[in-house]
């Protein structure tokens, strides 16, 4: 007994925090998440154990519910390729060696560092203001805007344009990326006379593949997330007409407005399931596009 | 027709020549796409900061950046624009930013170094739960958080958002220092070992002082993201006393039947002031640790 503590003592009581931690505040929780998902629950009443009724009445009823995938999945799949595009094309033409890098960097990065700020998602209210800058830019060429924050058309851009303005930190992923691609590449195909579109497309693209792959889980796991910008920009309850009511700020109205905690409860675990989903398509479709330079067969 | 061994030389001096214009040309063009993509990116923090100068008649509809007449009242109006003074709410943010940079520290630092450089039996299925932890999306877990904290008396207090920082519970910054302790060569503990250094030496005298640019990383992005959280304090902060900047920041939109947006624009600058300090100061830090592992 003696010697078992004095080999793994040290190792357990540096892990005593986190282990405390780890009980406490992650698996207690999903497991307790888990059980409520089943039950009705207003945290007044003890929880009342109703089954798969949740679930039921989620994808068959809740009008609402079905709305906020909607506007979660077009939020999810209009961003983060955005994003992506435009992080690539970036860090392409900062790749290339040029003065003034770091500069270019750090401005580039300076909004994802902001964006998760109240200040951002207030700034961006006016901006999109009908009477805002946004209008006037577009005025002055013609164009009419509209109401972007009043009309449930047009609201989920101005979100989605946040997202992809906050393109730094793919960006200089990307960036790290490129540099570990071999310059005598380029040089070689340069030599055999490859156009620039071939070689972004025969090289770039296969040997940036699981940088690719890694920026795409991360973003699209964090746009799934969304919350603190949807919740300032739609004044807290989702509208316009429900045009911003994001899964998360869903989830969030149910449990601490109308303490609905199953039903919220409920709703994380779908949440969850998505993300895993996602995920898990990512992983696996994976192998057939990502190629790893180090592993040869 | 021969050719001499000059025109040889004249030929490659023009094509070296056409090379260079050619750089010099594309260079030009980058800078001129660059600089005009940073503009773009950029105009709307300027156009925040401008506008916190304007008279609030200014502010919309107007293209131009500079105010037709500095209103530096902005600032000291804005700051008392609630009616408990901005002064609160920038310590009550302080407060909770310093605890939790510190608990994260320390903490995620101690089951790091356990995970990466102690034996003990059970590691790999503990270090296993660690990693799935970090899948879990915060939303599961809210709701038993809080009806945890809401059954310990907490809610109201800032202890929900202090003390699981004390407890490791942001897995990815123990992750993060796994990585870095792992890279740190064994050696130097064997040494100690051998030297008969207790293992909290070696973690004190050793590896604590060889991570401080992982320990760094850590500290900024805590910092950073508890600065700028939302969620925590909207659902556990209740009495406007208590609020941090983000929920003040918030109630000042909410009571803008008023307009006072260039009162709103000065606290705004001010709330994210802290961290393009932050930025400015530690960005090869920030840089780093994004490109080592994915961070915001």
């Amino acid at each position: 007994m003696l010697k078992f503590l004095r080999k793994n003592g040290p190792g357990y009581l540096f892990l005593v925090p986190w282990f405390i931690g780890f009980i406490a505040l992650a698996l207690g929780p999903i497991l307790v998440s888990l059980y409520l998902a089943f039950t009705k629950y207003d945290i007044f009443s003890p929880p009342e154990w109703i089954g798969l009724e949740n679930f039921e009445f989620m994808f068959l009823y809740d009008d609402r519910f079905l709305n906020s995938l909607q506007v979660t999945f077009t939020f999810v799949f209009l961003s983060v390729p955005g994003k992506l595009v435009f992080a690539l094309i970036v860090a392409m033409v900062l790749d290339k060696g040029i003065r003034g890098i770091g500069f270019y960097r750090a401005l580039f990065y300076l909004p994802s560092i902001l964006g998760g700020s109240i200040a951002v998602a207030i700034l961006w209210r006016q901006l999109f203001d009908y009477d805002g800058i946004v209008n006037a830019v577009l005025a002055k060429v013609g164009i009419q805007g509209p109401y972007w924050l009043n009309d449930p058309d047009y609201a989920l851009y101005t979100l989605i344009i946040l997202a992809m303005w906050q393109f730094g930190s793919p960006m200089l992923i990307f960036l790290a990326g490129l540099r570990s691609i071999s310059p005598e590449l380029y040089e070689a195909a340069e030599m055999d006379g490859t156009s620039k579109f071939k070689q972004f497309y025969a090289i770039t693209i296969p040997l940036l593949a699981p940088v690719i792959f890694f920026n795409l889980v991360l973003q699209m796991i964090d746009a799934f997330k969304t919350f603190s910008s949807a919740f300032v920009i739609s004044g807290g309850s989702g509208a316009p007409v429900d045009s911003l009511n994001f899964i998360t700020l869903y989830l969030y109205n149910e449990a601490f407005t109308f303490f609905r905690m199953g039903y919220a409860s409920a709703l994380a675990w779908v949440l969850l399931v998505i993300i895993a989903i996602f995920t898990g398509i990512a992983f696996y479709s994976s192998r057939y596009w990502v190629y790893y330079e180090n592993e040869r067969d | 027709m021969t050719l001499t061994a000059e025109d040889h030389q004249a030929a490659a001096a023009a094509i070296r020549a056409t090379r260079a214009r050619r750089a010099r040309r594309s260079a030009i063009i980058k800078h001129f796409f660059l600089a005009s993509c940073t503009l773009i990116m950029i105009y709307p923090l300027i156009w925040l900061f401008m506008s916190s100068l304007k008279p609030d008649n200014q502010i919309f509809g107007d293209l131009s950046l500079w105010p037709s007449a500095f209103q530096w009242n902005n600032y000291p109006e804005g700051w008392n624009g609630l009616y408990i003074s901005f002064g609160t709410f920038f310590k009550n943010s302080a407060f909770v930013t310093i605890l939790a940079v510190i608990g994260n520290v320390v903490s995620c630092s101690f089951a790091a170094y356990a995970f990466a450089r102690l034996e003990f039996k059970g590691r790999t299925i503990l270090f296993a739960l660690m990693m799935m932890t970090l899948m879990i999306p915060y939303h599961v877990v809210l709701i038993p958080q809080y009806l945890l904290f809401l059954q310990a008396g907490w809610v109201n207090t800032y202890l929900p958002l202090i003390v699981p920082k004390f407890l490791a519970a942001d897995a990815f910054f123990v992750f993060l220092m796994i990585q870095f302790f792992r890279q740190l060569p064994r050696d130097l503990d064997e040494a100690a070992m051998i030297d008969g250094c207790s293992p909290f030496k070696i973690y004190w005298a050793i590896i604590i002082p060889l991570s401080l640019p992982a320990l760094a990383t850590a500290a900024i992005f805590t910092f950073i993201y508890t600065w700028e959280d939302f969620l925590g304090p909207l659902i556990y902060l209740t009495d406007i006393h208590d609020y941090t900047v983000p929920l003040a920041l918030r109630s000042f939109l909410a009571q803008d039947s008023v307009s006072q947006y260039g009162q709103m624009f000065a606290i705004s600058v001010l709330s994210i002031l802290p961290i393009i300090l932050f930025f400015v100061f530690f960005q090869k830090f920030i840089i780093r640790g994004i490109a080592m592992s994915g961070l915001k």
